[in-house]
């Protein structure tokens, strides 16, 4: 769990769009360089057939495949798999960069669950994590898919979910706690869509739950149902609105946010492997 | 005859016919309805639950956005002796099949079924499913 807060800082503070994937069938570390070039091929041949057609989308595209020693829980999970694509620089002059327009990783925290009971052929990287155009996941996932057999799928996080991690992320310590704890509702039934924030004081709501937290390091759905129940009666002795009846879309802490539709910043990287550790558990629930 | 909650206005209770059965309805959307429910329970007569409760679960074709347990539902049901149906209301063939099944409840309750009472309905109910 040793996690080098260098190479793992260009994961902080990017939106990421979640995804759980099946395990790859004969996935061999040894040939990533293979890997790369072949997916390069695969998206100019894609350019070629003109598939992906969408203004501002380059295809002269640079692919990247690594692997990311640092990001695992256990020794028995994987490396995490990082791919990078890049457009190649236009200038021939040695001095310009390419402009990197996506980024994709895979990778398992803890997924002991998932991996143990797999033949030896799959590799378990359970959770995949995109920033950049769709169009270019797409592109990613279809390769993937193709060469190895396996599926993704958005990964979608539940309100109950949500109230987990805003209970769990509000609880941590941090030295300087600067951005409110949020959540976000989206009110049901009504002719035009209505969004109630509710933003409360991060030192409030780690007192909170420091009340609440019986066993430190452990946590109950009891737990989890005072605390929420604590911030839907305070909201309604002064609101006279029922939150409990709304439904939560969107978490936000100074450790992490995360929005239904399986969206997730992480903003602290002390916290980094206890995010993945629940993502990862996440997307192993809704592969099984 | 639909309430919101209970306990039900006394203003009608002198027109209100017999009730035979009560079925507590829980949106898995909503942790409200689960506390209305919690709430209203502690309003209804121990008599009922011999048999004349039912807990309705509905909305568990969108498990993407449930807010509530279903384990604290099925404890919740344990805990008073009643079973617990579960249903999609927006598919029409499950909406179809769980009113069919409710109204079969609702004869057995009312006595409308020769050799089945509510007690002994309830009963073979619950081992079926802790089987």
């Amino acid at each position: 769990e040793n996690v080098d807060p260098q190479k793992t800082a260009f994961l902080l503070r990017k939106a990421w769009t979640l995804y759980s994937v099946t395990p790859l069938y004969r996935f061999h570390r040894a040939r990533l360089g293979d890997y790369a070039r072949l997916l390069s091929a695969f998206i100019a041949a894609e350019k070629q057939k003109g598939l992906a057609v969408e203004v501002g989308i380059e295809l002269d595209i640079r692919v990247a495949v690594s692997s990311l020693a640092d990001l695992r829980g256990s020794e028995q999970d994987q490396a995490a798999v990082l791919v990078q694509l890049s457009l190649r620089s236009q200038a021939s002059s040695r001095n310009s960069e390419d402009k990197l327009v996506w980024l994709g990783w895979f990778c398992s925290v803890y997924g002991d669950d998932l991996s143990e009971n797999v033949p030896d052929d799959f590799t378990c990287l359970p959770l995949f994590l995109t920033h950049g155009a769709e169009s270019y996941t797409s592109m990613v996932g279809s390769w993937f898919q193709k060469t190895f057999d396996c599926s993704f799928r958005r990964l979608a996080i539940s309100p109950l979910n949500l109230s987990w991690m805003v209970a769990m992320w509000a609880g941590c310590k941090l030295d300087t706690a600067v951005s409110a704890v949020e959540l976000v509702f989206s009110v049901p039934h009504l002719s035009q869509p209505l969004d109630i924030s509710y933003a409360i004081h991060p030192e409030d709501a780690k007192a909170l739950w420091d009340t609440v937290q019986k066993t430190p390091g452990e946590i109950t759905q009891e737990e989890v149902d005072v605390f929420m129940d604590c911030l839907y009666a305070h909201f309604h002795r002064h609101f006279k609105i029922h939150l409990s009846a709304a439904k939560l879309v969107k978490v936000s802490t100074a450790v992490a946010s995360a929005h239904c539709d399986g969206i997730v910043k992480i903003l602290h990287s002390q916290y980094l492997p206890g995010v993945l550790m629940l993502l990862t558990e996440l997307a192993m629930s809704q592969i099984q | 005859h639909i309430a919101t909650s209970l306990p039900l206005p006394s203003e009608r209770d002198h027109l209100r016919p017999r009730i035979d059965l009560i079925v507590f309805m829980i949106d898995i959307k909503s942790k409200y309805s689960l506390k209305n429910v919690e709430a209203s329970l502690a309003h209804v007569d121990t008599s009922f639950f011999l048999g004349k409760v039912c807990f309705l679960v509905t909305g568990v074709g969108r498990m993407n956005a449930c807010s509530i347990e279903t384990n604290a539902v099925c404890k919740l049901a344990e805990a008073y002796c009643s079973p617990v149906l579960f249903c999609e209301l927006e598919l029409e063939g499950i909406r179809v099949a769980t009113a069919q099944r409710l109204l079969r409840m609702l004869q057995i309750c009312a006595g409308h079924i020769p050799g089945v009472s509510a007690l002994s309905f309830v009963s073979l109910m619950r081992n079926s499913n802790d089987n």
